[in-house]
């Protein structure tokens, strides 16, 4: 095995689709983008294609950098790359941008072309089922017929879950990480205050503030950190930040004091730069929808009847947002209908976002799981 | 090679039948059924590092903790539950036992016999004994219910299980028949719930 690399520079891809797709929601689209990259070789018989799917504010961009920025890495750069444990030297894996998104797949910031003008609050609400279909869209125009295995994290690992029940036969395996097979009334309840932040900003215009030119973003950055806080666990918190004072004494007043207020401004003031409001909005309602159990009344294992796919399941002993609990229900409704699954409870100190991070045990099961799909494609 | 107790639980185990395996490892005795018994198996296991294992062998691997029970799983879900060289190291012996019994139509128990007569004899020599079955020291060993065939049988009888099969392998791994408490250094059980 060969000591991990990065994939190197990238350059992403936008395919357009103009056949319509129907949304769930009762809207079609009459044609879409999606920006996509790519990393490492299609084999021969196009079987070692691995689709990895993005969570809230992923992108396309996975793993490597862009030309002439080494600060541009991609957000899943530990996981892929040669010699990681999705490892392009045997993988050709797709990253791709939601339906929806911010970052060059056709979205609420993109033009609608019937008026010129940008969607804004005339884009469509999207759910995960809906974005499936949209990657299946992407797979026909990869000419892969069959995912050695989709994969993703929290919302990702939703549609990786997805798939095994809306294209049973178009993939070998299920990657779900710090998944839950739904959303809590907590988990919707804060995605609710998030969306009250956005929609409540005066510079909101209903959506519709791309042509007046501001964006919400008081209100975006306040989703932003509320959304750090569900992210990380106490422990992690308290580890990082502690009761840390940036000066030597309380000073009494507004202004940052804290360690983690000044960790929870920043991350909500880079994340206005780089996000858009609607989309945020979008993501967080295909999150509230998720429910497969809702198709087979509340039972997820009838729902799961339809999946063809093998599983590996993981969940973070310190996440709270989609807790081990939530991935043993999933499990459970696996075994249920005697599907291969393996499941792991990583420990970790992290919370949520620890499936982003490096941990030892972490990757040696995705090494270790992914080793024996890419034997078995023989990539 | 394959254990020889594992090679005896093969031949119990029905082709086909769905498996659960407590404590499984690294996953060999599952690999093992796959291959020659095409059951569809799930292992249970808490080591990290077992689990990767596991994966790697090619097994579903459940990481879980057993002394928490099998609370998760409906009654009669599994044709066989094995504990292969757990039991000994269980907490909760009598839960989980009760539990096996409860997810699986049948259990199968492995275990090394503490009446096997070297280890009599090293207690009577004044030391916890010492075996290929048992290499701890008695301050780090995990076992910590160890039992001879006739502690476990008597278990069966106030669980209510019965048991189906036995089999009893001395040192040189053939089964012994006579005087098994003393002879026999390995136990293999098939048991059920009575009635």
């Amino acid at each position: 095995m060969n000591a991990p690399r990065s994939v190197g520079d990238v350059t992403p891809s936008t395919a357009r689709f103009d056949q319509p797709l129907r949304l769930a929601s009762g809207v079609t689209l009459q044609q879409f983008d999606l920006v996509y990259e790519t990393y490492g070789q299609l084999n021969a018989d196009r079987s070692n294609a691995i689709l990895m799917c993005h969570a809230l504010s992923g992108t396309h961009h996975v793993a490597g950098t862009y030309a002439g920025d080494p600060r541009s890495t991609g957000w899943w750069d530990n996981m892929v790359g040669p010699g990681k444990p999705v490892d392009t030297d045997r993988f050709f894996v797709v990253g791709v941008n939601n339906l929806g998104g911010c970052n060059g797949s056709t979205g609420p910031s993109s033009i609608d072309p019937a008026t010129g003008h940008p969607y804004g609050s005339k884009f469509p609400f999207v759910t995960v089922e809906d974005w499936v279909h949209a990657q299946a869209r992407l797979a026909d125009h990869l000419q892969i017929s069959r995912f050695a295995a989709v994969m993703g994290g929290s919302l990702g690992a939703m549609q990786a879950l997805q798939w095994s029940l809306t294209y049973p036969d178009r993939l070998g395996h299920a990657v779900v990480i710090a998944a839950a097979p739904s959303l809590s009334a907590q988990n919707i309840g804060f995605n609710e205050v998030a969306r009250q932040a956005i929609t409540t900003d005066p510079a909101f215009h209903g959506g519709d503030y791309y042509t007046q030119g501001v964006i919400p973003e008081r209100g975006l950055r306040l989703a932003r950190m509320l959304g750090h806080i569900t992210y990380l666990s106490d422990d992690a918190m308290m580890e990082k930040f502690g009761r840390d004072l940036l000066a030597d004494q309380p000073r009494f007043s507004l202004d940052v004091e804290f360690e983690i207020e000044s960790y929870l401004r920043h991350q909500g003031d880079k994340f206005t730069t780089r996000f858009d409001a609607n989309t945020y909005l979008i993501m967080t309602k295909a999150l509230d929808y998720f429910d497969p159990a809702s198709q087979a009344g509340g039972n997820l294992s009838a729902a799961l009847a339809e999946a063809r796919a093998r599983f590996l399941v993981l969940s973070f002993t310190t996440d709270w947002r989609f807790s081990p609990a939530r991935s043993r229900e999933i499990v459970k409704a696996l075994l249920d209908n005697s599907l291969a699954v393996s499941y792991a409870e990583i420990e970790s100190t992290q919370g949520h976002d620890a499936f982003l991070m490096e941990n030892e045990d972490y990757f040696a099961v995705v090494r270790a799981y992914l080793g024996r799909v890419a034997d078995e494609v023989g990539a | 090679m394959i254990r020889p107790d594992l090679a005896v639980i093969a031949g119990w185990i029905k082709p086909g039948a769905k498996v659960l395996d407590l404590g499984c490892g690294d996953g060999l005795l599952l690999s093992h059924l796959q291959q020659a018994k095409q059951i569809s198996g799930y292992g249970i296991e808490i080591d990290p590092q077992s689990v990767v294992a596991s994966i790697r062998n090619g097994v579903n691997v459940l990481q879980m903790n057993l002394e928490t029970g099998l609370s998760g799983f409906d009654d009669r879900s599994f044709d066989t539950v094995i504990l292969s060289q757990t039991l000994q190291a269980t907490k909760h012996t009598e839960t989980i036992l009760r539990d096996m019994l409860r997810v699986g139509r049948e259990g199968i128990v492995t275990f090394p016999n503490f009446g096997y007569w070297r280890n009599r004899l090293q207690v009577m020599l004044g030391r916890m004994p010492k075996s290929d079955a048992m290499p701890y020291e008695w301050f780090n060993t995990p076992n910590v219910h160890l039992c001879t065939l006739e502690d476990f049988e008597a278990l069966c009888g106030l669980i209510g299980a019965r048991v189906a099969e036995r089999l009893v392998i001395g040192p040189q791994g053939g089964s012994v028949s006579l005087y098994p408490n003393l002879t026999g250094s390995l136990a293999i059980y098939r048991i059920q719930p009575r009635g």
